[in-house]
């Protein structure tokens, strides 16, 4: 297969699919870049699926149209696309070898000579042995390479990935995940992955939309998206965040004041996404990794207070919860104000590590936070 | 004692399974019967004349064949049309599935009794002459509804992405059909077909009324029946049994051999499926 | 998830949704034609035959009319053979509960890889001709047979005999129909995760508790269903009766037989089996109020 072939970017445009009242994919307006390896991430039933399944053909968009490069292909049967699918299912023809299943695209468009291309592609996914074997034959990551070679065989403009690592257990799936990304950078082609597993999506694409409710709430690098979350539910469903709920009270230079319950957390203006002067809500966001954890000093000492940079946002609390989990120990805190807190803190120290009961300081740097919409 | 109370449960079971096959034993054993009288009821001496001489009675083997080809044509009839009725039902959603799922149930929820009466109605109204046709007619009508059942059992069971991944992979509907739907569901279609065919050869009530001077097999045996049934009946009753018997046995030992051999890849796969199960409770709430 | 919703929920006909149920009523036309016309249409003449009156001054020759009297006289001439019909076909059907229980809960939890085997030995003996199978029962229960003798040395039959009387209908009745008991029964009980008694059985010490509580409830959608598939041709079945009855045992499928083809008296022919089919409709009824058309077939 000649590799890295011209492939076009893909456009939805309005893309809208109602079920009766309900809105699955609500007026989605996307463009997906040649080449890139784009992963839709959301919990099940935000819409992900039927969007992968309007663009395969396999569902009607109630409005809007689907573009690849300029080609129109809202109204285009599913078996007349240039886009192929790995299924959740991986959906193997139980009564064919794979080498039968990896022809089948090629031979129902009329090509004859199948022979080369079929073990060529088998060759890509390390399967040439397995060639004469029944799907059934096979262990649950070869039956999902034979999935992926199937489609990539066509060569098709789009790779349309459903979920396609939910049925491996967590080591084959890590594997997987690099054998993919693998596969893609070889092949050049666009990925297009849906999945609800944020570690997954992270790891393999170049970018990354987050969906809920049938819309997109945040598009972008993976480690962007991490780093700087515009959404509450990006915050929470992309990694874990501490969220604390207050008051712009004031601004002054490139901060902004915010008033959680008698503290002042301070927030840099440009990665605060809440409209609104002073006395409007801000929630204030920061990752559990970016905090650090500190024995609360008696009142005589003063001197370990001092540790604390000043630009430092804090509040002090007790440790209800420790647990440790090798690389890291995530602790639980609960401030005075009645909030929790998780901060993970890498285990690179040897020594004392804070108990439950303890009271704590927790700090971190104000460039670290973010400020939501209340 | 104890040994009675372990196995009381398979001990019940094996008995009722050899009291199914008595009258059949018994239908076999008098097979091999030189009976006394013309009645062929009483075990008299052993002998292999209807056996040997199957064809002895000519108008036994005449019923017989008349069987075979009303069967197979109204087999191949409704198998046909049930395939096409299971895959409506079980792939498409359309208006007026409620009738259409009481239409399908009511031929097998009503005696035979009625349906051969009702059709003789018709029949004699519309004048239309009664013989191999209406027999036909007849046998398609009550065999669809069989068909249809064990169809649409196949196909629900049939993952739906496989036919997704077959349009996905540049299949047109009617290539979908022909390289992925039907060869998977062929088994089911096979086995609605030798049911179909079992139906129709066994039927004696509505072929009886609708028949007019035609003679099925059935038929002869119940007129038979009044004065001796020749042994030769016996012979051919039993042929079709074994060559029935050996059909579902040889199908049954080749899904075995096949399960056998795929015993431990198939562990994975039902994992994998297994994940795919959750979806059927919506399906189910959204049909109530 | 979404794709579910879409192959169940979609009330948006979109242009390819329509396309599709074009396609769904292209496949049903043919043979929901065929059943409309062989099956549904004829009940419409059945209904209509059954209110015929006979041409003055012939026999066997009828014109249409409205008379709803061919109903009561019917009912008057056959009332006993309508009676008796339900009772045998009543007691045949808890008969082959009763036997086909333990068979299909056998082959539903202790089956294995035989399942299928088992299912196929259950099916089997109707391969063998329906008439020659009850016609067997001739022999089995013939006055000097084994069984009879038997039960006459303990003095438990009433005449004496069992061919020829009531028990040899039900026991024919009983047998013919067990298969439609079995398989709606296995079905049922292999549905049953197997782990459900496991648990059961941790909680109740008694297995006749475990079942009470959790096997029987749980079959009951099969044993509704396969007394309807039993009870049902029981009840319109003549073939037992003739030949295995005596002319005091006819039930009421005898009576629509030597009606329509003997006697030529469609209407009263007609109105039985219009009775019988309002009976069975009532039945079936109840029985979607309960399962919902989905589970019919």
């Amino acid at each position: 297969m000649e590799q890295r072939r011209q492939v076009e970017d893909l456009r939805l445009t309005h893309l809208t699919k109602r079920f009766g009242e309900l809105a699955a994919v609500d007026d989605l307006t996307l463009t997906i870049p040649a080449g890139s390896f784009f992963a839709l991430l959301g919990a099940s039933g935000c819409g992900k699926t039927t969007t992968l399944r309007m663009v395969a053909g396999l569902e009607d968009p109630t409005e809007g149209t689907i573009h690849i490069g300029d080609q129109d292909i809202t109204n285009l049967r599913a078996f007349k696309r240039p886009v192929n699918t790995v299924f959740q299912s991986y959906a193997l023809f139980p009564h064919m070898d794979i080498f039968e299943n990896v022809a089948f695209g090629l031979k129902r468009r009329g090509i004859k000579d199948v022979k080369g291309p079929v073990e060529e592609i088998l060759e890509l996914v390390e399967l040439a042995p397995m060639a004469r074997r029944k799907p059934a034959q096979l262990s649950g990551g070869q039956q999902q390479r034979v999935a992926v070679a199937r489609a990539l065989i066509n060569q098709p403009d789009v790779l349309l990935l459903d979920e396609p690592l939910g049925a491996l257990d967590l080591k084959l799936r890590r594997q997987m995940q690099i054998e993919l990304k693998r596969i893609q950078t070889e092949v050049g082609t666009t990925f297009v992955h849906v999945t609800h597993d944020q570690e997954e999506a992270m790891t393999m694409a170049d970018t990354v939309a987050v969906m809920n409710s049938g819309r997109i709430e945040q598009m972008g690098h993976p480690a962007d998206i991490y780093e700087l979350p515009r959404t509450v539910f990006v915050a929470n469903f992309l990694g874990q965040s501490n969220l604390f709920p207050g008051r712009k009270v004031a601004t002054h230079g490139d901060l902004i004041d915010v008033d959680f319950a008698g503290h002042t957390l301070r927030v840099p203006t440009d990665r605060t996404f809440a409209e609104g002067g002073n006395g409007s809500d801000v929630i204030v966001g920061v990752r559990p990794e970016k905090m650090t954890i500190i024995d609360e000093p008696a009142p005589a000492d003063a001197t370990d207070a001092a540790t604390i940079p000043e630009s430092h946002n804090r509040l002090a609390g007790t440790v209800v919860d420790v647990s440790y989990t090798g690389v890291s120990t995530q602790y639980l805190v609960r401030t005075d104000a009645d909030s929790e807190i998780t901060v993970f803190e890498q285990n690179v120290l040897v020594g004392d590590r804070c108990e439950v009961g303890d009271r704590v300081i927790v700090h971190w740097a104000s460039e670290h936070s973010f400020g939501l919409a209340g | 004692m104890g040994f009675i109370r372990r196995h009381l449960l398979s001990l019940v079971a094996i008995i009722v399974l050899i009291y199914l096959f008595i009258p059949v034993a018994v239908v076999g054993v008098l097979s091999f019967n030189k009976p006394a009288s013309d009645y062929n009821t009483q075990w008299n001496q052993f002998s292999l004349d209807a056996w040997t001489n199957i064809c002895g009675v000519p108008a036994v083997c005449d019923s017989f064949m008349v069987s075979i080809r009303i069967a197979l044509i109204s087999t191949l009839v409704a198998t046909t049309l049930g395939t096409m009725i299971a895959i409506a039902l079980v792939r498409y959603r359309f208006r007026g599935r409620q009738s259409t799922n009481l239409l399908i149930f009511l031929p097998i929820s009503t005696p035979d009794v009625v349906m051969g009466a009702s059709l003789l109605a018709l029949f004699l109204n519309l004048r239309f002459p009664l013989g191999q046709t209406t027999v036909i007619i007849a046998h398609i009508m009550f065999t669809i509804s069989f068909v249809v059942v064990a169809v649409k059992a196949r196909l629900q069971g049939m993952d739906p992405s496989l036919e997704e991944a077959a349009r996905d992979l540049y299949a047109s509907p009617a290539a979908t059909v022909r390289y992925v739907t039907f060869p998977l569901v062929a088994p089911g279609i096979a086995g609605a077909a030798l049911l179909g065919f079992a139906l129709s050869f066994d039927d004696f009530i509505i072929s009886f009324f609708n028949a007019g001077t035609t003679v099925t097999f059935p038929i002869y045996i119940w007129g038979a029946a009044q004065r001796g049934i020749p042994v030769q009946v016996n012979a051919l009753a039993t042929l079709v049994f074994l060559i029935a018997l050996g059909i579902v046995l040889i199908a049954q030992f080749v899904a075995w051999r096949r399960r056998k051999a795929l015993n431990a890849e198939m562990f994975e796969q039902l994992a994998a499926r297994q994940e795919k199960r959750a979806p059927i409770t919506m399906d189910t709430l959204s049909r109530s | 998830m979404a794709s579910v919703l879409a192959t169940t929920t979609n009330t948006a006909p979109a242009q390819g949704a329509r396309r599709r149920s074009r396609t769904a009523y292209f496949l049903l036309l043919p043979g929901m034609g065929w059943l409309a016309l062989f099956f549904a249409v004829p009940f419409i003449t059945l209904f209509v035959t059954s209110l015929q009156v006979p041409v003055p001054g012939t026999s066997g020759q009828y014109m249409a009319a409205f008379d709803l009297a061919n109903y009561p006289e019917a009912l008057s001439y056959y009332s006993e053979q309508f009676i008796r019909s339900l009772v045998y076909a009543g007691i045949a059907t808890i008969l082959a509960l009763i036997i086909a229980y333990p068979l299909a809960y056998f082959i539903a939890f202790r089956g294995g890889q035989w399942k299928g085997l088992l299912l196929v030995l259950v099916i089997a003996p109707t391969f063998a001709s329906f008439l020659l199978r009850t016609y067997a029962w001739r022999t089995i229960l013939a006055d000097e047979g084994p069984i009879t003798s038997f039960l006459n040395a303990l003095s438990v039959l009433p005449q004496d005999r069992i061919l020829n009387t009531g028990l040899a209908v039900i026991a024919g009745l009983t047998y013919n129909f067990l298969p439609f008991m079995i398989l709606p029964l296995f079905a049922a009980l292999d549905r049953i995760d197997p782990r459900l008694i496991e648990a059961s059985g941790d909680l109740y010490s008694h297995p006749a508790t475990t079942f009470r509580k959790v096997v029987w409830p749980l079959s009951l959608p099969g044993v509704v269903a396969g007394t309807l598939l039993t009870f049902i041709p029981a009840f319109g079945d003549y073939i037992n009766a003739q030949l295995l009855g005596s002319t005091g045992d006819r039930m009421i499928g005898n009576a629509i037989q030597i009606n329509f083809i003997q006697f030529r008296d469609y209407p009263i022919a007609a109105a039985l089996s219009i009775m019988v089919m309002a009976l069975i409709l009532v039945i079936v009824f109840f029985y979607i109020r309960r399962a919902g058309t989905e589970e019919l077939v």
